[in-house]
């Protein structure tokens, strides 16, 4: 009986993630020419699938393992993911659906897999993720009532840098090659916040002034960040903040010559990096032949590169792999254990879904037309799908190792909780948004139901 | 602002018209001024990162597709333990069904491997534990997976038995093998038979070797022993100068720079050769061969006039002909080999290039390799991929993967072939291979004698050739160490693989 289950559920949750992907997408496309009750039945199949998806998954550890107290935690993960996903649309009804839906999906399949790798680590992300939610929840509301944001551009700058180079100097203090603080027990990794306060620097910045010597001006400051991060080792950061800033300066100034100037700029820094700092040249060499460095430096990107390998399309099931080879598994290359044990097919509906997110949050921004709270948008979004680009990339060896989260599914506090800050800043920008939208159109929209969430739905009725 | 609004509502005003419903016409109309002014950058963020993620998925889906035997035959990957904890290692048969590998589990599910067959199979099936050799290394992952279905594995699973993994056929033929390996008795040496017309691998040996059953007990006092060459499978790694059966090569060259005269030649062969250059080559044993032609040279294997001939040669045309056969090149086998080396260009004397035409000096084959370039002539110029591993199945007997035979990149035209394979009947006919004339099937082949050392007056003793002559069924190369002439030696045991195989088609 436990081996058809397993068998079968290595065809069943591969399958229910395409369903989920494709509802992502069909959300998407978003036709006007569709009837108004089409969406929140998309979305509610999303939400049906997940939690199918959720059982499927606990029953596989459950029973491969025979351990009980995977119950116990899948009830607890059910408590939050319906919490999330069925309660805050209750309070926030015109929340963005898609945003919600696959951020839930995509935290309840890393508790899931952070789980079967370690249990008292998904117990302690878990705990993290709820507090998180918790927050989050009130920035949508604290959004809706401040106004001074747009004035604080250069203490977002301040502070960035100021909590940056803390952590140089406390690294460079201790001799080590930390890029945290552990503060009684509790782990800060201050790049994930400072991110945040890099994108307000940047919005503020740029929305209303985009001459070429503020864009000078905001380069030297990002260039202070990423040249911090680089020197900490925390190369995935640096260059997460670097794209993300040539990104932003390119939307807000409508310039090809930015993006052009950033291209060049970022490889002769790159150029540079590589020939001062050893770091840099070991993750090249490693990425060009892991496999003559296999038993020291190549020995992490072989490990993941045997791991999806050998889980190919299907994988080879939950607790089933060996996952635990792949040094710093949890953290960099989650990515890695999710294509061993459940297959290369679903790691690829992960990346899509990610990606779905990306698209939804720049369809979004092409709607703001306020530039400041448009930049956010576009900056988180463009922050956030790199660093996804960076830690696949890395771990299937398309591009160099940086050592990245995957946001939402790898273990790490700092990390998901600054994720889903910026998910629920996207939301509260988006209520924003919607809530002049409905002010143009006379104040109807406080009578619209759900399917009038969408943007475009508003004016039309 | 005011042009681009424009422009959106032109281009949504193309598109509308093949939208019918009235309803999102009117929706899309009032869209126009709902975007801000940078959407076309937004919209060139949105390509560039999807072409960005559309190469990492298309590269995620390569890797996986392709990379899944590789990964797991890694010895670094820690999934094989995993999958054995799980599967027994499957069973490696005989290409006629006889059992040379299994998994044997007593009553006390302690497991080990059984080759029934001893040391016979040393090389070509190999072992499992100590790293892996032979068939155990190259069909690792068919092994250790299983193909047993889901009913059967789930009736394992309620039993608390491990998964059958899947089973290997093997080319291999048991009764070749052991005349091949019983002929070779005590000399260091190795013999490969191969199926000509699908290169199937019928045979494979290597002396010295060593008994699999035994390889946890004798492997300290191997891998102790520096200069032990047990292991090593002489037939795709041994390196041996190739002595006269490289006046193959050098005949092929000396036809290709003279297709229309090679018929013409002649030598008057004293015993030796010299050189204006002060080399001198002497034929094996100073043997005086009198007036020979191209082919009676050949077949008689004189030095002098093959000296003669190598002394001539033209060295840009004599090594494309050298890659043409494969020298210096990787060989399209699965399994671990080692390249043969050649050298006719770079800083060689003329002296040594005469030694190079007689199959001597740094001149270096392994007995793979000769075989393939006899394959190639018996079967017109192209020989098949050599191979061992025919098909998996699993428990059941389901047929999982199958293996087809393979034909390999052209080494000459049809003609050289003919003229070659011609050449080689003589060599049975009227020259050192006489042994193997007047039997009940028809021979060709090329024997040679490779000086080894300049102190040691002994030669290693090659023969290579195929079988019957009209169409060529097998083709056997062997090669004794320090036993003496090829025609003495070698002819002598090809005869008897020859005789095995007819007889066993009877």
């Amino acid at each position: 009986m436990r081996e058809y289950i397993t068998e079968l559920s290595r065809y069943i949750i591969p399958a229910l993630m395409i369903i989920y992907t494709l509802c992502s997408y069909a959300a998407l496309a978003d036709r006007p020419s569709w009837k108004d009750g089409v969406l929140s039945y998309v979305y509610t199949v999303q939400n049906i699938v997940m939690f199918f998806m959720q059982l499927f998954m606990f029953t596989d550890l459950a029973l491969t393992s025979g351990d009980l107290e995977y119950v116990f935690f899948y009830v607890f993960v059910q408590i939050f993911l319906a919490a999330a996903a069925i309660m805050v649309p209750a309070i926030y009804d015109r929340l963005n659906r898609l945003l919600l839906n696959n951020m839930c999906m995509l935290a309840g399949i890393g508790l899931c897999v952070i789980s079967r790798i370690s249990f008292g680590q998904a117990v302690r992300q878990y705990v993290i993720v709820l507090l998180s939610l918790a927050v989050a929840l009130f920035i949508p509301w604290i959004l809706s009532r401040i106004h001074f944001l747009k004035k604080l551009t250069w203490v977002y700058a301040g502070a960035g840098i100021v909590m940056l180079g803390m952590v140089l100097l406390y690294s460079e203090v201790t001799y080590g090659a930390e890029i945290s603080f552990t503060i009684a027990g509790l782990t800060f990794q201050p790049s994930e916040f400072v991110k945040i306060l890099f994108v307000f620097f940047l919005a503020g910045a740029l929305w209303e002034n985009v001459s070429f010597a503020r864009v000078a001006v905001t380069a030297v400051i990002a260039g202070a960040h990423v040249v911090i991060l680089v020197v900490s080792k925390d190369l995935g950061s640096a260059l997460i903040f670097f794209v993300g800033y040539v990104f932003v300066v390119f939307s807000a100034t409508r310039n090809y010559l930015y993006l052009l100037a950033g291209a060049i700029g970022g490889s002769g820094a790159a150029f540079g990096a590589y020939k001062l700092f050893a770091h840099v040249r070991n993750r090249v060499i490693t990425w060009l032949d892991p496999w003559t460095y296999i038993d020291n430096a190549g020995y992490s990107v072989t490990q993941s590169l045997f791991a999806i390998g050998t889980g190919s399309w299907f994988g080879m099931g939950l607790l089933k792999g060996n996952p635990k080879a792949i040094p710093f598994v949890e953290k960099d290359f989650i990515f890695s254990s999710v294509c061993e044990e459940l297959g290369v097919v679903f790691g690829i509906c992960v990346i899509l879904v990610c990606v779905a997110c990306f698209l939804e949050m720049m369809k979004m921004a092409a709607l703001i037309r306020d530039r400041f709270y448009q930049l956010i948008v576009y900056g988180i979004g463009i922050m956030y799908i790199f660093q996804i680009f960076l830690t696949v990339g890395g771990g299937v060896k398309l591009i160099p190792l940086t050592g990245v989260t995957l946001p939402f599914i790898s273990y790490g506090g700092s990390s998901v909780m600054t994720t889903m800050f910026m998910f629920f800043l996207i939301q509260g920008i988006y209520i924003r948004l919607q809530q002049e939208g409905g002010r143009h159109n006379g104040g109807n929209a406080k009578n619209s139901g759900k399917a009038k969430q969408r943007p475009g739905k508003d004016s039309e009725s | 602002m005011q042009k681009i609004a424009e422009k959106q509502n032109s281009a949504r005003g193309k598109t509308a018209k093949a939208d019918k419903s009235a309803k999102s016409q009117k929706a899309k109309a009032g869209n126009a001024g709902r975007y801000s002014a940078n959407r076309p950058e937004i919209v060139a963020t949105c390509c560039f990162f999807g072409l960005l993620f559309t190469i990492l998925i298309v590269y995620l889906g390569y890797f996986a597709a392709t990379s899944r035997k590789k990964m797991l035959d890694n010895s670094y990957n820690s999934r094989q333990e995993i999958l054995l904890s799980r599967n027994y290692r499957g069973t490696i048969y005989s290409g006629s069904g006889e059992v040379l590998a299994k998994t044997v589990v007593e009553e006390d599910k302690h497991e080990y491997r059984d080759y029934p067959y001893g040391s016979l199979f040393a090389h070509a099936v190999g072992y499992a534990t100590k790293g892996r050799l032979g068939m155990e290394r190259l069909a690792n992952y068919y092994l250790i997976n299983t193909g047993a279905s889901l009913a059967d594995r789930a009736a394992n699973d309620n039993a608390g038995v491990k998964n059958p993994g899947n089973d290997v056929y093997t080319t291999l033929d048991v009764g070749l093998q052991q005349v091949a390996d019983s002929q070779l008795g005590l000399y260091k040496g190795a013999i490969v038979v191969t199926e000509v017309p699908t290169g199937k691998i019928l045979a494979m040996v290597s002396h010295p070797n060593f008994d699999p059953n035994e390889i946890d007990r004798i492997w300290d006092s191997i891998v102790e022993d520096e200069d032990s060459s047990v292991l090593l499978n002489r037939v795709t790694q041994g390196q041996y100068p190739p002595g006269s059966t490289f006046k193959i090569v050098t005949a092929l060259e000396y036809i290709r720079e003279n297709p229309d005269t090679y018929g013409d030649y002649s030598y008057a062969c004293n015993g030796y050769f010299h050189s204006d250059t002060g080399g001198r080559i002497n034929c094996y044993h100073g043997t005086v061969h009198g007036d020979v032609s191209f082919e009676s040279a050949f077949a008689k294997s004189c030095n002098a006039s093959f000296a003669q001939i190598g002394e001539g040669l033209d060295r840009v045309s004599f090594e494309e002909t050298l890659e043409s056969l494969l020298f210096n090149q990787t060989l399209p086998v699965d399994f671990p080999y080692s390249e043969s080396k050649v050298n006719v260009v770079d800083g060689v004397s003329v002296n040594e290039l005469m030694q190079t035409s007689i199959g001597q000096g740094k001149t270096q084959i392994s007995p793979l390799h000769l075989n393939m370039i006899t394959s190639a002539i018996a079967l017109g110029g192209a020989p098949m991929k050599p191979y061992i591993l025919e098909r998996v199945e699993n428990d059941a007997g389901k047929v999982l993967e199958a293996f087809a035979p393979q034909a390999c990149q052209r080494m000459m035209t049809q003609e050289e072939a003919g003229i070659l394979k011609s050449m080689m009947e003589a060599v049975v006919e009227e020259g050192t291979g006489r042994k193997l004339s007047g039997l009940d099937y028809t021979v060709a082949g090329k024997t040679g004698s490779a000086e080894f050392s300049d102190e040691k007056e002994d030669s290693h003793a090659w023969f290579t050739g195929f079988a019957p002559v009209e169409e060529p069924k097998i083709c056997v190369t062997i090669i004794i160490e320090e036993a003496g002439s090829g025609g003495d030696y070698a002819v002598p045991i090809a005869k008897k693989i020859f005789d095995a195989y007819f007889e066993s088609q009877k």
